[in-house]
C-alpha cells in the first residue's frame, strides 16, 4: 500500500485560475498539503482503519458517503458480469472438448483469442451504436438501482455486462478446455474408460470435478480483472460507479477519493481470494488436509 | 536464447540446432504464428515509417471535409476536424508500439532483476519481494495504473510507465520461480566453487537459462499492455491531443458515433489484429519453447 500520492497540484485547482500565491499557501494549509507526505499518508492510513477515508477535495463529501453510493453499482454490473462470463463460457468449453479438433472446437478456440484481444471498451461502444443507437432495444447509457426497480436495473446493465463478460467468456471456455484435455489424458480417465464408462460420466461425474478448482481459480481471477476491466467500461455508458469516479477524481486531481476507491476496490479482491481459498477445501478435500 | 557457450550437457543437446535453424522449424511448423509475426512486422513498420506511408499529417485540420466517408483522398474517411483517418490510424500504430515497449520494457527492468534476486538469493529478501509481489498482484491493473499516472502526471509516457510497473510483478514472480530452479543447477553449483561472484552467477548463468518462460511471458504482456494504452488514452489520462493513438481516435469518434459510425471500426479493429496478433505469436512460442504443453 505504498501507494502515496503527491499533491501535484491539487491547491491551485481548487483556489481558481486567479488565485494569488497566499491564497493557495492557505488553502495548503487548510487541507494539510503542506505537511511532509509521510505524515500525510500516516494520518490517512491512521483515520482510514478507523472507517474515515477523509473528504473529497473538491466536493468536500465523505469519500466513505461517495463510495457507499457508487460502490453498489459497480458490484452489481461485475456480478452480471461474471455470471454471463460462467453461464456462457463453461458451455462453449465444454462443446469445445466434447467435439475437440472439430468445426465447433475450432471456432470457440478463435471465438476466445478474438474475445481475450478485444479492447472491452471498443465492444461497449459498438454496442451502443448497434443495439441502442440504432436499433433502440437497450439505453444507452445511465444505470437504475437494483433496489428501485431491479428489471430496468438488469435491462440497463445488460449491455455493459455483455461488454464486460466478451474477455470473461473467452477466459473461462479456454481455461476449461486446456485443463479438461489435461486431467481426460491423465492415467485415472484412462482406467474409467477402460472399465466401459461412456464418454457422459466420465466427462460430467468425474472431469468436471476435476476441474472445478482450475474453474475457481479462473473465476476468482476473473473478479480481479472484470473490476479493472469496468472502470473503462462505465466511462462509455455513464455509469455512476467505481470507474467515473477514480478516472474523474484523477483527473482533476482528487486524492482522497482515488485512495478510497482503489482501497474499496483491493480489499473486494482479497475478500474475493479468501472466499476462493475457502471453497478450494470444500471442493478438493485434499487440500485442506495438507 | 542461443547460449551456446554455457554448455553443460543437456543445453548442448537443445542448443544443437542454431537458432536459425530453429526459428525456420518454428515458422514453418505453426504457419498461424508465422502470419501474426508478419503481422507484426508490418504494423511496426507502419509505425517506423508512418510519414512516408501516410502524406496527410495527422493534426492536419481540413474544415471543408469534416466527418466525411471514406473516398480516394481520404482512404477511410476524415474526422470531427478534418482530419484524414487513414494517416491518424498510421501514426497512432507509432503510439501504440512505443507504448506496448516502454510499458513491457519498464516492467522487464524492473521486474526480471528483481524477481531473480528474490529467488536466487532467497531468505528473507525472498519472502519480503514475494509478499510485495502478491501484495501488488492483488490490485485490478488499470484501476492501479490510473492511480500511478495520477501520481506521475498524465501524458502517454507516463501512462505507460504506470502500466510497465503495474506489470513488473508478474515478470517478477516468473524470474523468481526459474531462479528457484536454476539455483539448484549444477553448473551454478560449479561456477560457486570457481569462486564467481553472486551477481556474475545472475548474469551469466542464471539469466539466460531464465529468459525463455520471460521472453513468452513479455510477448503476451505486450497485448496486455497495447489495450492498456488504448483504455488510458480513451480515459484520456494517455496521449494527449493532437497527437493521434488508436484509444484517444475511438474515444473522439465515439462523440461523434452516430454522425460517422465508421471511424470508430478502424481504430477497434487495428487494436485487435495487433493483440491478437501479439497473443498468437507468445502462445506459439509457449508451445514451441515449452516441452509439457506440447500434448494439448
Amino acid at each position: 500500500m505504498l501507494l502515496k500520492l503527491l499533491p501535484g497540484d491539487v491547491a491551485i485547482t481548487l483556489a481558481g485560475e486567479n488565485a494569488t500565491t497566499e491564497r493557495i499557501e492557505e488553502i495548503r494549509r487548510i487541507y494539510g498539503l503542506d505537511r511532509p507526505l509521510l505524515v500525510q499518508y500516516g494520518h490517512w492510513a491512521f483515520n482510514a482503519v478507523q472507517g474515515d477515508l477523509s473528504n473529497s477535495l473538491l466536493s468536500g463529501e465523505a469519500v466513505t458517503t461517495t463510495l457507499a453510493r457508487v460502490f453498489p453499482n459497480t458490484l452489481f454490473i461485475v456480478c452480471y458480469a461474471i455470471l454471463l462470463s460462467v453461464a456462457i463460457g463453461v458451455p462453449l468449453g465444454l462443446l469445445a472438448i466434447v467435439r475437440a479438433g472439430g468445426l465447433a472446437d475450432r471456432l470457440v478456440m478463435l471465438g476466445s483469442s478474438i474475445g481475450v484481444a478485444l479492447p472491452n471498451f471498443w465492444i461497449a461502444m459498438i454496442f451502443v451504436v448497434v443495439l441502442a443507437l440504432n436499433r433502440q432495444w437497450f439505453p444507452a447509457t445511465g444505470f437504475v438501482s437494483p433496489w428501485q426497480d431491479l428489471s430496468a436495473a438488469i435491462w440497463h446493465a445488460t449491455l455493459p455486462a455483455v461488454a464486460l463478460a466478451a474477455s470473461g467468456i473467452s477466459e473461462v471456455a479456454r481455461q476449461l478446455r486446456s485443463s479438461l484435455v489435461e486431467v481426460l489424458n491423465s492415467q485415472h480417465f484412462r482406467t474409467l474408460h477402460a472399465k466401459g464408462l461412456p464418454f457422459g460420466p466420465i466427462l460430467w461425474k468425474h472431469g468436471l470435478r476435476n476441474v472445478s478448482v482450475n474453474l475457481l481459480t479462473v473465476i476468482s481471477l476473473l473478479v480481479n480483472r472484470t473490476l479493472a476491466a469496468t472502470v473503462v467500461v462505465e466511462v462509455v455508458f455513464a455509469i455512476p460507479g467505481m470507474g467515473n469516479t477514480i478516472v474523474n477524481a484523477t483527473l482533476q486531481r482528487d486524492f482522497p477519493v482515488v485512495q478510497g476507491a482503489v482501497l474499496a476496490m483491493v480489499l473486494t479482491v482479497i475478500t474475493v481470494n479468501l472466499i476462493t481459498d475457502m471453497l478450494y477445501s470444500i471442493l478438493d478435500p485434499r487440500i485442506s488436509q495438507r | 536464447m542461443t547460449d551456446t557457450t554455457s554448455t553443460p550437457l543437456q543445453q548442448a543437446q537443445i542448443d544443437r540446432d542454431s537458432f536459425v535453424v530453429r526459428f525456420k522449424h518454428w515458422l514453418i511448423d505453426d504457419p498461424v504464428a508465422a502470419a501474426a509475426l508478419a503481422t507484426l512486422i508490418v504494423i511496426v513498420g507502419c509505425a517506423i515509417f508512418a510519414p512516408w506511408i501516410a502524406r496527410d499529417h495527422p493534426a492536419l485540420q481540413d474544415y471543408n471535409v469534416m466527418l466525411e466517408g471514406p473516398s480516394m483522398a481520404h482512404l477511410l474517411g476524415t474526422d470531427d476536424l478534418g482530419r484524414d483517418v487513414f494517416s491518424r490510424l498510421i501514426h497512432g500504430a507509432s503510439a501504440s508500439v512505443y507504448a506496448a515497449c516502454l510499458a513491457v520494457g519498464v516492467a522487464t527492468i524492473l521486474g526480471i532483476p528483481i524477481g531473480l534476486i528474490a529467488g536466487y538469493v532467497g531468505g528473507w529478501a525472498d519472502e519480503v519481494i514475494s509478499r510485495v509481489i502478491d501484495t501488488f498482484l492483488s490490485f485490478p491493473a488499470i484501476v492501479l495504473a490510473i492511480a500511478v499516472t495520477g501520481v506521475l502526471g498524465i501524458g502517454l509516457t507516463n501512462a505507460m510507465i504506470s502500466v510497465g510497473i503495474v506489470f513488473a510483478p508478474q515478470l517478477a514472480r516468473l524470474a523468481r520461480a526459474r531462479a528457484l530452479v536454476l539455483k539448484q543447477e549444477l553448473y551454478v553449483d560449479a561456477a560457486r566453487c570457481f569462486g564467481a561472484s553472486s551477481s556474475w552467477i545472475l548474469v551469466r548463468h542464471v539469466l539466460p537459462n531464465a529468459i525463455q518462460p520471460v521472453l513468452v511471458q513479455m510477448t503476451l504482456l505486450m497485448a496486455v499492455a497495447l489495450l492498456a494504452e488504448a483504455s488510458l488514452s480513451f480515459l484520456g489520462l494517455g496521449m494527449q491531443p493532437p497527437d493521434p493513438s488508436w484509444g484517444s481516435m475511438i474515444a473522439r469518434a465515439y462523440l461523434y458515433a452516430q454522425i460517422a459510425p465508421a471511424q470508430m471500426y478502424a481504430p477497434g479493429i487495428a487494436i485487435l489484429i495487433t493483440a491478437l496478433a501479439f497473443n498468437t505469436v507468445g502462445e506459439s512460442l509457449r508451445e514451441a519453447l515449452d516441452p509439457t504443453s506440447r500434448r494439448s
